[in-house]
């Protein structure tokens, strides 16, 4: 079962945009979408490691800042002829408190 | 053989990739459309969200009023959720530059470099570089940028094209800080990387110069004060040249200015990219106020016109220098075009790092 621990207000991070979450295994993105969707996916573009935190997220998709990958949010796999997949976080929102998989805080990510 | 330098694709990769199959015919067609053929029509929308082009969204955001981007996205139909990352930068800019004062800037809209204020280096760090008017600085905003550079381990100090100096490597949760420290030795955002007036590079010019005709580094502070914080389609670089010896490389600037005996020439659409072109003559005048004002005006020309991400020279091979020109030429055209470039400037010409420096504000 998975254990969700508290990692801040969904309004912390502004609509289509993110907040990074340094855990011991690596960074993680936090994204919230237009329609108040959250998504978690580790830090690192699968191409050249960009930041994805930092792209521009445009309906469910986040872009890298680096070289313009696609990467569906829901699946973290990337979009169109680019071939890669980031890893995603099990997050959810309840009572407008963004809750993470707390394993993730716990140990050190295998990844 | 190596087709791209970019990502390192070589003939054989093309040729394996389409050897026998059935897109031999298209390749060819991407090949023409891309070398500029007659083969196939240019997609005409800007992106895959949309089949309006580039001129029909900017022609309809007038006609129609639409003020914000998702009032563009609902009113024109678009087909996706949100956009893309290639058509809401454009629109942020369309929208920027028809409504100025109405209009709030969309951070989310806007590419990293130009939300964080800095350059995005491949490693995720950022790369810090404060504007020096007209390429002149003073040793004491030298001590601040070397301050900065001890303080915050910047693993390196370099000269920048356009008579800047770049800390390049910096931690992104150092900036609010580093700009803090640097707006309170006087200096701003040198916008080294913003889709907006970039630097305006000079040379000594004849306060020093024994050969200069005018004072051409007062003449580069001079511009770059009135134009600093300006969005423009692309990025906009300029040159003041002292004499035609040309030190400053104004020829091959976005807009450049030759100074001769006489007064002022002013270019247009040089570029020293990927493509290399030299600039042709827009003007000639002998006072520095006209040579200021026709550069405001055509810079308020390309900034109505030119579609999102085209510098000078695509611009002006589309509109054509004859048009360019005949709207600088006319007093009522030119003065109304540099009263809407102050108009413009009224809210963009203000220090992004100012907004953003305090330790406690974290950039996104």
């Amino acid at each position: 079962m998975t254990i969700f621990v508290d990692i801040g207000s969904l309004d912390d991070i502004p609509r289509q945009g993110a907040r990074l979450f340094k855990t011991a295994g690596g960074c993680v993105a936090v994204f919230r979408t237009m329609d108040d969707q959250v998504f978690a996916l580790e830090d690192r573009c699968p191409h050249k490691g960009g930041p994805l935190s930092e792209g521009i997220v445009h309906g469910t998709s986040v872009t890298c800042p680096l070289h313009n990958w696609v990467f569906d949010m829901n699946s973290g796999a990337a979009q169109g002829a680019d071939k890669g997949r980031v890893r995603t976080y099990p997050v959810r929102v309840q009572g407008g408190r963004i809750l993470l998989d707390a394993t993730l805080i716990r140990t050190r990510s295998a990844a | 053989m190596e087709i791209c330098g970019c990502n390192g694709v070589s003939k054989g990769t093309i040729l394996d990739a389409v050897a026998g199959g059935t897109c031999t015919g298209l390749v060819q067609q991407v090949m023409a459309l891309t070398l500029g053929g007659a083969v196939a029509d240019a997609p005409a929308g800007m992106c895959k969200c949309t089949d309006h082009s580039h001129e029909d969204v900017r022609r309809l955001i007038r006609s129609m009023g639409l003020k914000s981007v998702p009032a563009v996205m609902q009113e024109l139909g678009w087909k996706s959720v949100g956009g893309c990352h290639s058509c809401r930068p454009a629109l942020n800019y369309y929208l920027l530059t028809e409504y100025p004062l109405e209009y709030q800037d969309d951070r989310q809209s806007r590419f990293v470099n130009e939300r964080n204020h800095t350059n995005i280096q491949k490693n995720g760090t950022y790369s810090v570089v404060a504007r020096m008017w007209g390429g002149v600085t003073t040793p004491a905003e030298l001590r601040a940028i070397a301050d900065a550079a001890e303080k915050y381990d910047v693993p390196m100090v370099k000269d920048t094209g356009g008579q800047r100096i770049g800390l390049l490597g910096v931690r992104k949760e150092d900036l609010p800080h580093m700009w803090a420290d640097l707006n309170a030795a006087g200096m701003v955002s040198g916008a080294a990387c913003s889709k907006g007036l970039r630097t305006v590079k000079t040379c000594v010019g004849k306060e020093f110069c024994r050969v200069g005709m005018q004072d051409s580094t007062s003449l580069g502070i001079r511009l770059e004060k009135r134009m600093w914080g300006s969005w423009t389609p692309h990025k906009l670089k300029l040159g003041v040249s002292g004499c035609p010896r040309n030190c400053a490389e104004a020829t091959c600037k976005d807009i450049g200015v030759v100074c001769v005996d006489s007064g002022y020439n002013i270019v247009i659409g040089g570029a020293a990219e990927m493509e290399v072109r030299e600039t042709e003559h827009l003007a000639s005048t002998p006072s520095e106020d006209e040579a200021v004002a026709i550069i405001l005006a055509v810079t308020q020309l390309y900034r109505e016109n030119a579609r999102y991400l085209d510098r000078i020279w695509k611009w002006m091979g589309k509109a054509g220098l004859d048009w360019i020109r005949a709207q600088i030429d006319d007093p009522a055209t030119r003065a109304a075009l540099v009263e809407r470039f102050e108009i413009s400037q009224s809210v963009y010409r203000r220090d992004a790092w100012a907004d953003l420096s305090t330790p406690s504000e974290t950039a996104r």
